[in-house]
């Protein structure tokens, strides 16, 4: 099934878009916004807002009908089902298949400060009501706390024994996680480590896909919580005995 | 200013667990110093750059000091020898250590009471010039006049110059203050990075040469528009009384100095930063640079609603230890936040109660007051909403300086726009309920007068609580944001030392003899 954006008649392709343009506002700047929107695939796009917002800055507003269409059905995601098994689930299924406990370290890595979404997933007291991993019967979860370095992180996993790697990052700007994650691939890589690990990433502005491609198990964006990385992880870990 | 109907017994009871908690760590604090408080002095002394190998002069000769002699006693007595012994004024000597294989040890050391004497004519300098700024400032403001509530909006491209682009353009739209963000990881550099910067995570660099690029722009633009606009940057970190000094030296107008941020949110030493803080804050009070407080962060770990208190008992702490430093309440920009879960009912009463009760206790300072943070999301439109919300409880409430909320708050450091907006809805908001608060008195035992109250008190049983513990122990025990911190642990302690008898600190001598005439 082919679609496009939804106004208030189907395949409208009623579409919003804002942006400044570098220069001042003028009947030329408004001009120019109309084209770029064109450019964009808009069909008889309306400048419903032009402002000067500083000196040799204009911002606008514009609406269109988007001329491009998707089709549906050719569309494919990885993606990791949201679990709808519950923590005793979760623990029973460690109970049946592993005798001793299995061991999560987590971190938020490099210079990032930002503890909550590892907290989120990691600590006792969990997020949103879902209980995090300290919690889990079964499973044994250290929290390194934020801004720990690859290095010392891969240290304290080796010692540990770590069954599963959760590394959270926040900051994005200018992609400083990207070369971190990377980094700490690399690293695990180099101490021949990273096939004895689980290695999962998550953060705001993380997901499956892109974790994937950086060489992770996993990714996890916002509004997933311990269960969900708990399911992925135990899965992976008996597909990993078993295989 | 009463709306509130507070019990003022119990607020006299937390200023005086508050005064006697502060005056429990400063008897820690004065018998001890660190290498970043010696570094300031050598600052403040005029010694500036870097060597061939990138290491500032400052840290060089501080780490000189504490390889190969005796940094109990201070720097400054090591300094003042080396000139004598060498015969040489300041540049002299520094040229010549920097081009011989010498120790800054290897003088004999002078007479303690002839170190103000010789290094009085370097710090006189610094403490000349930094006094100007302030009469400068007080000139200005005093002719352009301030807005009673300021907008605050932060720039933070990693490029000064880009910076500055931004900076101007946010006066232009209408914001009193603007503040430079410090680059990811910044506040753990044992050291204050040199010169011009242009790339940076998440922020800029806070560099002394960043800060008078910015100081100079917005002067012009200042000018440009017959406004004075404030110019902000952060102190906390391994380095706060450095940056206090560059700071001072280049006219900053506000710097975020807490007495614990950087212990909870970058895990640094907790013995390192009260040091730090202390002579950080001395200067800011000579200065008159107002501090900001970190009250706010609390409610991004922490519950907004159960640990309402939390920040309540933190903002007379940070009080006790600003008096300590001589700060005057005008200079306490103490902070707190609207960051209760907006689907909460009542949540914007809650809130009210809160904001109230801030500006309430603290009726002189000029409070910082930060937008919703924690519960935006990627919806742009309803940050917007919140962030209205957040404008009127700040017009109601009458805070000092109104940190703007941005609707991309959980997607990017500002765009251009997103400032502008901001700035326009702030200014509607100021302008169309300019006397709604004139108009309002809270109920009698009403929802808010209640909560306020509720507040309160377990702030005060919170006090009373740590005025037992001690703030080590507090600290430990994860009582501000649920963060644990041990009393040995985290960054910079190895740069803490316990001053000798014989210390001396020419800088924090002048300030407390120029605090006792004062
Ligand atoms: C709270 C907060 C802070 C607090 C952090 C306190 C703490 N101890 O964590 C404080 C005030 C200290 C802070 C500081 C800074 N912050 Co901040 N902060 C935020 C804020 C408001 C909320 C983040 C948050 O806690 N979200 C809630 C959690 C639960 O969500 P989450 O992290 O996405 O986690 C969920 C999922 O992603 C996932 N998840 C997360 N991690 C992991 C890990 C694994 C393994 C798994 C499986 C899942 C998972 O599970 C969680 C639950 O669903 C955001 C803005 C916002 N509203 O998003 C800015 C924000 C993240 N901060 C930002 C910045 C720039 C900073 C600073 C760098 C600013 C500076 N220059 O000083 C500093 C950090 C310095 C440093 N060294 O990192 C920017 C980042 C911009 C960008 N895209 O790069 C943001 C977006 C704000 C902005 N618009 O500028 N910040």
């Amino acid at each position: 099934m082919k679609i496009r954006p939804y106004g208030d008649t189907l395949n409208d392709g009623a579409t919003q878009v804002s942006f400044t343009l570098p220069i001042e506002l003028s009947a030329k700047a408004i001009q120019a916004a109309k084209e770029l929107a064109k450019k964009m695939g808009l069909i008889n796009p309306s400048v419903v807002h032009s402002e000067k917002i500083g000196k040799n800055f204009s911002f606008f507003i514009i609406y269109g009908a988007l001329n491009a269409n998707v089709d549906i059905d050719k569309i494919k995601v990885t993606e990791i089902k949201k679990t709808s098994k519950s923590q005793k689930e979760i623990e029973e299924m460690i109970k049946t298949n592993f005798e001793r406990e299995l061991i999560f370290v987590g971190a938020s890595t490099g210079t990032d400060a930002h503890t909550v979404g590892i907290d989120a997933i990691m600590n006792m007291k969990g997020f949103d009501g879902h209980y995090g991993l300290e919690r889990y019967q079964g499973i044994k979860a250290y929290n390194l706390g934020s801004q720990v370095n690859n290095e010392d992180f891969i240290k304290i996993a080796r010692d540990k024994k770590a069954d599963v790697l959760l590394v959270s990052q926040t900051v994005t700007q200018k992609d400083v996680h990207l070369k971190n994650l990377v980094e700490l691939v690399e690293l695990l890589e180099s101490e021949n480590l990273r096939d004895k690990v689980i290695l999962i990433a998550g953060g705001a502005r993380i997901n499956h896909e892109l974790a994937k491609e950086l060489g992770y198990d996993a990714g996890f964006g916002p509004g997933n919580y311990a269960e969900d990385v708990a399911l992925f992880a135990i899965e992976e870990l008996i597909k990993r005995k078993e295989g | 200013m009463n709306k509130l109907n507070l019990d003022n017994k119990l607020i006299t009871s937390c200023r005086k667990y508050a005064k006697s908690i502060a005056k429990d760590v400063q008897d820690y604090i004065n018998k001890h110093s660190t290498v970043s408080v010696e570094r300031t002095v050598l600052r403040l002394l005029g010694i500036e750059g870097v060597d061939k190998f990138d290491v500032p002069l400052v840290n060089r000769l501080v780490d000189d000091v504490k390889e190969n002699g005796d940094l109990s006693l201070g720097v400054s007595i090591y300094i003042a020898s080396a000139l004598k012994a060498n015969n040489k004024n300041l540049t002299e000597y520094l040229d010549y250590y920097l081009s011989n294989n010498v120790s800054l040890t290897d003088n004999k050391l002078v007479n303690k009471n002839e170190v103000d004497k010789i290094l009085r004519l370097y710090y006189k300098k610094s403490l000349t010039k930094i006094k100007k700024n302030r009469d400068l400032r007080t000139k200005l403001i005093n002719k352009y006049g301030e807005r009673k509530t300021e907008l605050y909006v932060i720039v933070a491209t990693g490029n000064i110059d880009e910076d500055v682009l931004q900076a101007q353009e946010a006066a232009r739209a209408g914001a009193d203050i603007v503040a430079v963000i410090r680059s990811t990881g910044q506040s753990l550099l044992d050291y204050v990075p040199y010169g011009k910067t242009t790339e940076g995570f998440g922020g800029t660099y806070a560099t002394q040469e960043n800060f008078k690029i910015m100081r100079l722009a917005l002067d012009e633009v200042g000018n440009e528009l017959n406004r004075y606009i404030k110019l902000v940057n952060y102190a906390s970190g391994l380095c706060m009384p450095e940056i206090a000094a560059m700071g001072a030296l280049e006219r900053l107008d506000v710097l975020l100095n807490d007495s614990m941020y950087g212990i909870i949110f970058r895990d640094i030493n907790m013995k390192r930063t009260f040091i730090d803080q202390y002579f950080s804050r001395m200067l800011n009070a000579y200065s008159g640079i107002i501090i900001n407080t970190g009250e706010d962060n609390y409610l991004t770990t922490s519950d907004a609603v159960l640990e309402a208190h939390t920040v309540t008992a933190s903002q007379f702490i940070n009080e006790g230890f600003a008096l300590e430093a001589k700060l005057k309440p005008e200079l306490m920009g103490l902070g707190h936040a609207f960051e209760i879960n907006p689907n909460i009912e009542n949540s914007f009463l809650l809130e009210i109660a809160q904001a109230q009760l801030s500006r309430e206790l603290f009726p002189k300072a000029p409070l910082k007051y930060m937008p919703p943070t924690k519960h935006i999301n990627g919806n742009i439109f309803r940050a917007y909403q919140q962030n209205a919300m957040f404008n009127i409880v700040t017009n109601l409430t009458e805070q000092k300086i109104h940190l703007l909320g941005m609707m991309t708050e959980a997607i990017h450091t500002p765009f251009i726009s997103d400032r502008y907006l901001a700035i326009k809805n702030a200014e509607m908001i100021q302008k169309s309920m300019k006397s709604l608060t004139d108009e309002i008195t809270y109920k009698k035992d009403g929802f808010i007068q209640k909560r306020a109250n509720e507040v309160l008190e377990n702030a005060h049983m919170l006090l009373k609580q740590i005025d037992k513990d001690g703030m080590f122990k507090t600290l430990a025990n994860g009582v501000f944001a649920e963060t644990k911190r041990a009393e040995d642990a985290g960054k910079g302690l190895d740069g803490v030392f316990k001053k000798s008898n014989d210390y001396i600190n020419v800088v924090s001598d002048r300030l407390e003899a120029y605090f006792n005439e004062n």
